[in-house]
């Protein structure tokens, strides 16, 4: 009886202990996001006015704004939504809605994992290579935004088909029974349903490919250009690879506007993210069945 | 049949009408799209290779791209290419941030999956998420900005960037997405193994090693696998934090060169269809077929972890 | 109306139902009793064909519909449209009362509002619906309770305009009044279109069907009229075992 007792009590004390040692360990993981957005905001952010994001850079960036980085990145970002959305969405509606369980479906499984784990750079390399190369578009907004578009082409799939997936089988069903063909119960009862949950996804997307570097860089992105693209073949600055040349190769840059610079992006992509996070969870909570 | 209701044409059972005609076109059309992943793929292969093989076939030496640490592609009349250097720097770069990552995301995956409850959970989760979607930009930034100087100031070293500032970077990288992976795994673990488990007595912390640890072994092999993948990867972060000397390193604060970040310091200045472009090109066929071999394998722990069926 | 021969399903290697020859005839109620696992959701699913939305499922054998062998039909939806279905759950789908009841016209075209609303009003009132949500027909379909649910189920299946309806189990999950009253729609339906029904209670196959067949762990022990099989005139005393309640 005693024994048993003192074995609980130690059982106890141990289990606390990796509580506490787990707990500790992930408090440190995710630390450095809040640490990181104090530093930001503390040293960048009194070089973010108005004025900084509505001036062009000047002197290499060391005088001025970030206007140009700015309209760029938003460039890019379209143009990939463009080409992206729909291809990835016909994707997802295909593995979701049509796939038989074949070998083909999943070699196309395993391409999607494969799409999102090549590293950024060979993605660079192969819009170089395709876009730049072989398909004359030269180093233009519309080479870099499919490079990003396939870079990101995983990201649209892989939410889209967890939307289509959420609605139950059982409406499906009775929708068949009712002589609807796919389509037509994709269109009038799937999609419907689904539609907020993709839109989650996009927003996901949109900030995966505001804060990429590498696939930009060789395509369609350059370190410093006087004005704003006037279309989609012509070569734009963009806030990552600004950030990049500004704390990397420009010499005496000001702290200020390399962590002003900062700032902005990371708050772009974190404010999309937890727009698309918080919308998710506001769906949860609204159920339609 | 009441007459009103008879209104409605009879269907004739052998007519394909508009919607059976739209519902084979879309069906092809989403086929399309399906196999596109596939088609993107084999295009990064065939583009990179297309770009990359006249050197692969031609200057390129197999025994010196691996042997070699000089890698001189710029020379007016001996250039060398010879990865070892940079090959060396990528490993250890990754292996120094699966150090940092690897407790870290083990730890943070149980604490999520097995200790952790409602509103702590969720916002845990949250959290792993966005550190997941801060942009490698933006780390490298950090690289530079906070780490080196931190670096400098601790260790009384010369330059803060190098092995120690780009692993620990890269660590905190790859961090969120296997804690994610591996967090998964385990809350893919059977509540019926927990509970049968804690029927015989054992407390959370046995169940967890003994129990769903090993139930989950699969899962956190491929958490581990994708973050090598991640970290084996990633440029502009090791490019920016990791010093850049070609150079193998003997020390934390050595400074070192990685395969991404040569890509994109150099592309930039090789004229298109040089030695030096192809060499390059060639760099990332070498990557491309590392991570491919990475994905697969851990795509292959993934499927003989999961459930049957 | 249907006449089925040598039908077998299988699911993999697993045999669902064999070699199941039956008739059913035109405008009569066909019961279709047996316990869980017999076959008998797997063989109304054959019927329209949904066993090719399952790529588990395989059938052999030929079904007539009217005479056509089904696997001849070229337009397949055409022959779910004719064929109205009512599941074990209800299933009400995630848009408005009104289009729920509506999806149907609407997918053969039907696109005037007068027409709709007629057609919603008359099959909410057959499934005796209409009263409790003609105030409300924007409400959701799927936030029903579940006798609702299983009524306008039936309202959505008859707004098909179907020569056959098949209902599997469709008191499961309703209570014991939504029973009554959809039994009662289903007497006046029986002038207008062959019904064919499974169900788990024998005692509903007794009021409600003309003749009734027995299934067993994927045979078809028998098929007569349904009082006979009740009042033990069997050919097989297992029928008679299974409709006294000596297993099941």
């Amino acid at each position: 009886m005693f024994q048993a007792t003192a074995l609980n009590e130690r059982n106890r004390r141990v289990e606390f202990l990796f509580r506490v040692l787990f707990g500790l360990m992930t408090v440190l993981l995710v630390a450095p996001v809040l640490i990181i957005l104090a530093l930001l905001i503390r040293e960048g952010g009194p070089a973010v006015s108005f004025d900084f994001l509505f001036t062009p850079p000047s002197d290499q960036g060391r005088q001025g704004g970030i206007l140009f980085p700015l309209v760029g990145t938003i460039w890019l970002v379209v143009v990939a939504l463009l080409a992206s959305v729909p291809i990835g969405v016909a994707a997802a509606i295909y593995l979701s809605e049509y796939a038989p369980d074949n070998l083909l479906t999943r070699l196309i499984n395993l391409a999607i994992i494969n799409l999102a784990g090549v590293p950024s750079i060979v993605h660079a390399l192969f819009g170089v290579g395709a876009f730049v190369v072989f398909f004359r578009f030269g180093i233009s907004i519309l080479a870099a935004s499919l490079t990003l578009a396939i870079m990101t082409l995983p990201v649209v799939i892989v939410s889209t088909r967890e939307a289509l997936q959420a609605v139950p089988m059982a409406f499906r069903e009775a929708c068949w029974n009712m002589g609807a063909t796919r389509w037509e119960t994709i269109r009038r009862v799937v999609l419907p349903n689904a539609i907020s949950g993709i839109l989650t996804g996009v927003i996901l997307e949109v900030s995966r490919s505001a804060g990429e570097t590498a696939p930009i860089m060789f395509t369609g992105a350059v370190t410093f250009l006087p004005f704003l693209p006037a279309g989609v073949l012509e070569p734009t600055m963009a806030m990552s690879l600004h950030l990049f040349t500004i704390s990397n190769s420009v010499p005496n840059m000001p702290d200020e506007i390399k962590f002003g610079t900062a700032l902005v992006l990371i708050s772009m992509v974190l404010l999309m993210n937890a727009a698309s996070i918080a919308f998710r969870m506001y769906l949860r909570g609204k159920k339609k069945w | 049949m009441p007459a009103d209701s008879g209104s409605i044409a009879k269907v004739d059972l052998d007519h394909r009408g508009r919607s059976w005609y739209v519902d084979k076109a879309v069906g092809g059309l989403v086929f399309v799209g399906g196999v596109s992943a596939i088609v993107f793929v084999m295009g990064i292969f065939v583009f990179i290779s297309r770009e990359g093989f006249g050197f692969v076939f031609g200057t390129l030496d197999i025994g010196e791209f691996l042997t070699s640490i000089e890698w001189r592609p710029t020379s007016e009349n001996n250039p060398r290419y010879g990865a070892l250097a940079l090959i060396a720097g990528t490993a250890a770069v990754t292996g120094l941030a699966m150090l940092v990552a690897v407790p870290f995301s083990l730890g943070a995956a149980i604490f999520i999956a097995e200790f952790a409850t409602g509103r702590t959970r969720e916002g845990l989760k949250v959290l792993v998420e966005l550190l997941a979607a801060i942009p490698s930009v933006v780390w490298g930034f950090i690289g530079l900005s906070i780490m080196s100087p931190l670096i400098i100031d601790t260790f009384d070293q010369p330059v803060g960037v190098g092995v120690l500032n780009s692993g620990v970077i890269l660590g905190l990288m790859a961090a969120p997405i296997m804690t994610t992976i591996a967090e998964d795994a385990l809350k893919a673990v059977p509540d019926s193994y927990r509970e049968a488990a804690e029927a015989m007595g054992a407390t959370r912390w046995q169940v967890v090693w003994q129990v769903v640890l090993p139930a989950g072994r699969n899962g956190l092999v491929a958490a581990l696998l994708l973050g090598v993948g991640r970290g084996f990867g990633e440029t502009m972060a090791v490019l920016m934090a990791s010093g850049h000397a070609i150079n193998i390193p003997t020390s934390p604060f050595d400074s070192v060169r990685a395969l991404t970040a040569t890509i994109a310091a150099e592309l930039g200045d090789a004229p298109r269809g040089s030695e030096h472009y192809q060499a390059l090109f060639t760099l990332g066929i070498f990557l491309f077929v590392i991570t491919f071999l990475i994905n697969l394998a851990a795509d292959f722990a993934v499927r003989r972890g999961a459930p049957r069926g | 109306m249907l006449s089925v021969r040598g039908l077998t399903i299988r699911y993999g290697s697993d045999v669902a139902l064999e070699n199941v020859d039956l008739d059913v005839r035109r405008n009569e109620v066909f019961g279709i009793i047996g316990p869980a696992g017999s076959g008998k959701t797997s063989f109304l699913r054959t019927l329209n064909r949904m066993d090719e939305e399952n790529s588990a499922m395989s059938v052999e054998g030929t079904i007539l519909f009217n005479g056509r062998d089904i696997h001849q039909i070229r337009n397949v939806y055409n022959l779910r449209q004719r064929i109205g279905v009512v599941f074990p759950l209800p299933v009400g789908l995630p848009m408005t009362i009104y289009d729920n009841v509506a999806l149907s016209p609407r997918l053969r075209g039907v696109k005037k509002k007068s027409k709709l609303d007629e057609i919603v009003e008359r099959c909410l009132q057959r499934a005796a619906l209409w009263d409790e949500v003609k105030d409300r027909l924007t409400a959701l379909g799927s936030l029903l309770s579940g006798g609702q649910q299983q009524r306008l189920t039936i309202a959505r299946a008859l707004s098909q305009e179907p020569e056959l309806l098949l209902l599997d189990e469709f008191s499961i999950a309703v209570d014991p009044v939504t029973t009554m009253r959809i039994e009662d729609v289903l007497r006046d339906l029986k002038d207008e279109m062959t019904i064919v029904m499974v169900t788990n209670l024998v005692q509903q196959a007794r009021r409600l069907a003309d003749r009734t067949a027995f299934f067993l762990n994927g045979d078809l022990v028998e098929v007569g009229e349904t009082e006979e099989l009740f009042t033990g005139e069997v050919k097989d005393q297992r029928t008679r075992d299974y409709v006294e309640g000596r297993f099941g």
